[in-house]
């Protein structure tokens, strides 16, 4: 149809709805640019221009950002405040565009538009015509779009529960299981957590995720707690970690979050309590940072790989 | 059943107010002391944020005087204190303490929710005596707070420092003591009438400093190692974002009381801060622009580390800086903190500011004039 460029940032939210995002402006005629997968130059742009004490994902989407911004005619940054009823989404991500406006200089028009749907009742439709109305869209056929994009992004879904990694990771079938558990702008960013998952599998380890684990069963376990937890993602780990100690299968746990991650340093440290009373499997709390150095993590990974074989043996 | 909830600022004064004109049992924890954090950061994850690693000291410190259970108040997020009596629940049980935890949760956060929580500790005690119970802890939040902002107003001014603070905390003791709604008013009364008459330089013109930020960290000196007093003796007058009656108003009184209110602060963040981001960030953005429109020198803005609405209030204040013109300092408080590192800085701001406005210039013949 135009052939203009919306922008999409590699970092936060893309890493759980790319199928979603890309193929709803691709099936309207818009050119998707994304950004390169975090480098070096990425990391340290997004260092230079975020405050020092935001974490390393908000960084690094800082830096996303910058790398796209003269490139594109939209710049695709959602204001994700819940995407499920009575959940909230971290508060960094509630304010992410206007914390983005405050540093970018002469922005591309920004598609900021609030997803909201914490009350009953709430509707994704008034989303979707706020977004046709930015990029000048008849409203009816943003719909058909969003039905289809919605539909593949159902069946990513369903592909990951399966039990598969996203396309580019190492899997080793046969391996001790471990489940790796952390957000996803964190797990499947090689570059923030020193390619964790290839290491895995490299030192014998079939890796498990939070995505693998289907969502009647994360809502099962997480109704456990005695209080709702109101962060989705928070929610989703506490689900697949009582899942994953429940598990036989599963031998040990690895929960990774970044520094100063508010929900995680909750979230992590109810499940590490629970894995020490239960006293069935090994856990261990891997907290990363822009300071992180690889050695120090492949000498953890190994000591808690080297602990799963003696233990199985 | 003893009860006991954590510190706050003056929060202390108001809560013992209202359980005791009850009948319950009340334990205060001790005042929060090196000992309290030490406690709270043995137990509590290490980056969480500082009022749950103190509060659970608190706790901690309270169980030991034989305190069984906690009234703290709850939330729904995305800020994580609504999840602090959960954690704190588990690191309790963990450490070996019995405490039954009641969380007033909003959106029941309400005058009558609030009732009800409180008829039950209270076993069952007629309406009307808890809502006259309530009344009486209102009027003394109330004349701490009015006493507050008078000495915020004469320590800048005080020709001998010190007297206001020496007279503030004689008026917080006798307050606590109060023992009817007649003799706080009464105290309230005299103790600004004192004030008043402490021996000032009036017409000294003095720089104007608001604290904003996150409630916990601007309402507990300990916590923010008494930057009040060390800004008034700088000769600094201060204003708070937040004091302890406006937020009772706010959250628990649906704000029947006509108070400045944080909901107005948080209309005022809109070009800047669009939505809602949990805790006070929204008000934090708000207040500094109130603040810049009163005519206010500069804003402090105080939070934990790791406070996620206030990292996005931090980000989004240097373009409020510019646009309305007030300089801001952001400072984080967590257990590591120092007081002489925080002094040094707000000495260098408190230097800038003064450079900046007219009055603490002696003017060369030929000198430009200019604000910024």
């Amino acid at each position: 149809m135009i052939g203009k460029k919306v922008g999409i940032p590699k970092g936060l939210l893309y890493h759980y709805y790319h199928t979603l995002w890309e193929r709803f402006f691709q099936i309207l005629g818009f050119e998707v640019k994304v950004s390169p997968d975090t480098n070096k130059n990425i990391v340290n742009a997004g260092i230079m221009s975020a405050v020092d004490e935001a974490c390393l994902p908000v960084k690094v989407f800082y830096g996303h950002v910058l790398d796209l911004a003269e490139q594109v005619d939209y710049l695709f940054i959602p204001r994700m405040v819940s995407v499920a009823e009575k959940e909230y989404m971290c508060p960094k991500l509630l304010g992410l565009p206007d914390m983005l406006r405050a540093c970018l200089v002469n922005p591309p028009r920004l598609i900021d538009t609030t997803v909201n749907l914490r009350l009953k009742n709430a509707q994704i439709g008034p989303v979707i015509k706020e977004i046709c109305e930015i990029i000048e869209v008849p409203e009816n056929e943003g719909k058909i779009a969003w039905c289809m994009a919605e539909k593949a992004q159902e069946d990513y879904k369903q592909y990951m529960q399966l039990g598969n990694l996203p396309s580019g990771f190492k899997s080793c079938s046969g391996g001790y299981s471990i489940a790796l558990l952390g957000h996803g702008y964190n797990i499947y960013d090689p570059y923030i957590n020193m390619g964790m998952i290839d290491k895995l599998a490299e030192m014998g380890a079939s890796v498990k995720t939070k995505e693998m684990v289907p969502s009647d069963i994360v809502d099962k376990f997480a109704s456990q707690l005695p209080k709702k937890m109101f962060w989705t993602f928070g929610k989703q780990l506490v689900g697949s970690g009582l899942y994953y100690l429940h598990d036989p299968q599963v031998k040990g746990i690895i929960f990774v979050a970044s520094f100063g991650c508010g929900p995680d340093s909750m979230v992590g440290e109810l499940l590490e309590r629970w894995a020490r009373r239960s006293n069935t499997k090994p856990f261990m709390f891997i907290t990363i940072d822009e300071h992180s150095g690889e050695a120090g993590l492949v000498t953890r990974l190994e000591a808690f790989m080297d602990m799963i074989r003696r233990r199985a043996s | 059943m003893k009860v006991t909830f954590p510190h706050m600022g003056s929060l202390s004064i108001v809560g013992k107010a209202l359980f005791q004109s009850l009948g319950v049992d009340v334990i205060i924890p001790p005042p929060i002391t090196k000992r309290t954090i030490k406690l709270g950061i043995e137990h509590s994850p290490e980056f969480a944020c500082l009022p749950l690693k103190v509060n659970l000291g608190n706790f901690i410190e309270a169980a030991e005087l034989g305190a069984d259970t906690i009234v703290m108040s709850g939330g729904v997020g995305p800020c994580r204190f609504g999840y602090y009596a959960q954690v704190q629940r588990e690191i309790l049980r963990d450490l070996g303490y019995q405490y039954e935890i009641i969380v007033v949760e909003p959106p029941d956060t309400h005058f009558s929710e609030l009732l009800q929580k409180i008829k039950y500790l209270s076993n069952n005690k007629p309406i009307w005596q808890v809502v006259k119970a309530i009344r009486f802890g209102w009027v003394k939040a109330r004349a701490i707070d009015a006493v507050e902002q008078k000495v915020q107003q004469v320590r800048a001014r005080e020709v001998a420092k010190g007297t206001a603070d020496a007279i503030y905390q004689w008026a917080l003791r006798k307050i606590d003591e109060g023992a009817d709604v007649k003799s706080v008013l009464q105290i309230q009364k005299n103790t600004i009438h004192e004030l008043e008459n402490i021996s000032q330089e009036k017409d000294k013109p003095v720089l104007k400093i608001a604290i904003v930020g996150e409630i916990y960290t601007i309402l507990e000196p300990f916590v923010n190692l008494d930057i009040e007093k060390h800004l008034g003796r700088l000769g600094v007058e201060v204003n708070r974002s937040i004091y302890l009656s406006e937020w009772v108003n706010d959250h628990l009184f649906m704000g029947i009381a006509r108070l400045r209110s944080g909901k107005e602060a948080a209309k005022l963040a809109h070009p800047y801060l669009r939505h809602f981001v949990g805790g006070h960030g929204q008000e934090t953005v708000g207040s500094t622009v109130r603040y810049a429109q009163e005519g206010f020198h500069g804003v402090i803005q105080l939070a934990p580390l790791t406070c996620m609405p206030e990292i996005v209030a931090q980000s989004i204040l240097p373009v409020v800086s510019e646009q309305e013109s007030i300089p801001i300092m952001t400072l984080y408080l967590d257990e590591q903190s120092g007081e002489a590192g925080m002094l040094t800085r707000i000495e260098a701001f408190y230097d800038l500011l003064y450079r900046k406005t007219d009055f603490g210039k002696r003017r060369m013949p030929g000198e430009r004039l200019s604000r910024n």
